[in-house]
């Protein structure tokens, strides 16, 4: 099938591209469309006007800042998953975006259209709550922030109000914390059946942060014993609070799995 | 410039020529690439972005054809498979797919090749792992990759011997 007709605008600058999301409630954002572009040719999607921001340039940029690192919305996955400040301060970054389906997806989808449409099984929005990284939303009205774990709201829900537009990802960068990421899917490139990412604090406090196992990212503190049997066991204990769409015995699983290969990945990465 | 299903000129520069055609928003860059250019090596299979037929460079980069309207491609470099190939010889890509047996009903191939010398261009060495992370993207449902796998191995040998 092919997409239903629709108006389209070419906005080159940010303000232009606000005032026209602000002018019409109809009106959609297009970025890599690599999620929206297949649910228009399905016709699962028609809106009535696209308001493409792949020329507001102003938004395609990864900056050091004093807390961390900044990355604009239309940062593509393969920049994420090459860039080398990325790779050098937040390498299970640049990993979980290399895992993003495959390198022509890679080469055209945004930062911000993942984080905004939120497939539950997608790397990039558990990647954000697992690093807090502050969202930073734009509209005609101005600018607020949200942490990332406030943003998502369950199954393809986030907090993102009408008009408004996620301009940048502000991530925080700390030595005393290690990250491991870990997915499992049938071939390279598929949607993870289940995913996760672990950060180890200095103290010993841990934190998991699931994606694929439920509606939307999954993060939970907790204490990871050095014993294997134990910490497979408690993995297993926190597995069984999860809500998998499918199949769910066999995603919890999946999740205790995950939860393990991410754990031996931010050991590895501490050494 | 917004009216529903007008036409837009746009301009678009594929294998080393500028076209000035009409188009509808809604048009996919592999329709247009076929139906208004006449360029039938870009094979259109999923529109949906998983069979990795349709790819093409754009500026350089591999890309989905069918995720991607016209109207956004305006003023790009895009290369397809027929800027890669002549009408009177084959590639030292394709002479490798051939002796290599890499292609049987050949709807996949057109895309191979194409990915294949992306990954050439960034990488004129490529080890066998990312040879099968870069066509990962483009399905076969005749080879079963080996000999594809082995025909990239072999067209990187002859390019770095000259
Ligand atoms: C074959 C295939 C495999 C894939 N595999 C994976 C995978 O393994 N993991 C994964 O995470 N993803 C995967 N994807 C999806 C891909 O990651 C997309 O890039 C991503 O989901 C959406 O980003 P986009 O820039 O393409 O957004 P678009 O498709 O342009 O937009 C998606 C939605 O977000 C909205 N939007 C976009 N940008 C903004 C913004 N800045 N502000 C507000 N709203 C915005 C749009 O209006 C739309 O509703 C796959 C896609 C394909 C086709
Ligand atoms: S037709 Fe474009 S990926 Fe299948
Ligand atoms: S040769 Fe038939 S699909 Fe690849």
């Amino acid at each position: 099938m092919k997409p239903v007709a629709f108006a389209y605008e070419r906005p080159t600058v940010l303000t232009d591209a606000l005032r026209l999301l602000a002018e019409d409630g109809d009106a959609k954002v297009i970025a890599g469309g690599q999620s929206l572009i297949p649910m228009m040719n399905f016709r699962l999607s028609r809106p009535a006007k696209l308001v493409d921001i792949n020329q507001v340039k102003e938004l395609s940029y990864i900056r050091k800042t004093d807390a961390g690192v900044a990355l604009g919305a239309l940062v593509r996955h393969q920049e994420l998953h090459e860039d080398p400040l990325v790779r050098e301060l937040l390498p299970v970054l640049a990993d979980a975006a290399g895992e993003v389906g495959h390198w022509a997806i890679r080469t055209r989808g945004t930062l911000g259209g993942s984080l905004t449409h939120a497939d539950p099984a997608s790397e990039l929005p558990a990647a954000m709550v697992a690093l807090r990284a502050e969202l930073e939303l734009q509209s005609v009205d101005g600018t607020r922030t949200v942490p990332a774990e406030e943003f998502y709201l369950g199954l393809l829900t986030t907090d993102i109000q009408p008009g408004e537009l996620l301009t940048a990802v502000h991530i925080p960068v700390s030595s005393a914390k290690s990250y491991g990421f870990a997915e499992f899917a049938r071939r390279p490139g598929d949607f993870a059946l289940a995913g996760a990412f672990v950060a180890l604090a200095e103290n010993g406090a841990a934190e998991v942060t699931w994606f694929g196992v439920s509606g939307g990212p999954e993060r939970r503190e907790l204490d990871l014993p050095a014993d294997d049997t134990a910490r497979r066991q408690r993995l297993a204990e926190v597995a069984q609070e999860l809500d998998p769409l499918s199949e769910p015995e066999y995603r919890r699983q999946l999740a205790v799995e995950v939860a393990e290969a991410a754990y031996q990945n931010a050991r590895g990465r501490r050494a | 410039m917004s009216t529903v299903s007008q036409l837009q000129s746009i301009t678009l520069h594929v294998n080393g020529q500028s076209y000035m055609v009409e188009v509808e928003p809604r048009w996919l860059l592999s329709d247009v690439l076929r139906h208004q250019l006449g360029l039938t090596g870009t094979h259109v299979g999923c529109e949906q972005g998983v069979c990795g037929a349709c790819t093409v460079l754009i500026d350089g980069q591999p890309q989905r054809s069918c995720l991607l309207f016209a109207v956004q491609a305006d003023g790009a470099e895009i290369k397809t498979i027929e800027g890669f190939s002549s009408n009177d010889s084959l590639t030292d890509v394709q002479q490798a797919f051939q002796d290599r047996h890499a292609l049987q009903c050949g709807y996949c191939t057109p895309a191979m090749v194409v990915t294949t010398e992306a990954l050439l261009e960034r990488n004129p060495n490529p080890t066998e792992d990312e040879i099968r992370e870069a066509l990962s993207g483009n399905l076969c449902r005749c080879t079963g990759y080996q000999f594809i796998v082995e025909a990239v191995k072999d067209a990187a040998e002859r390019r770095r011997r000259g």
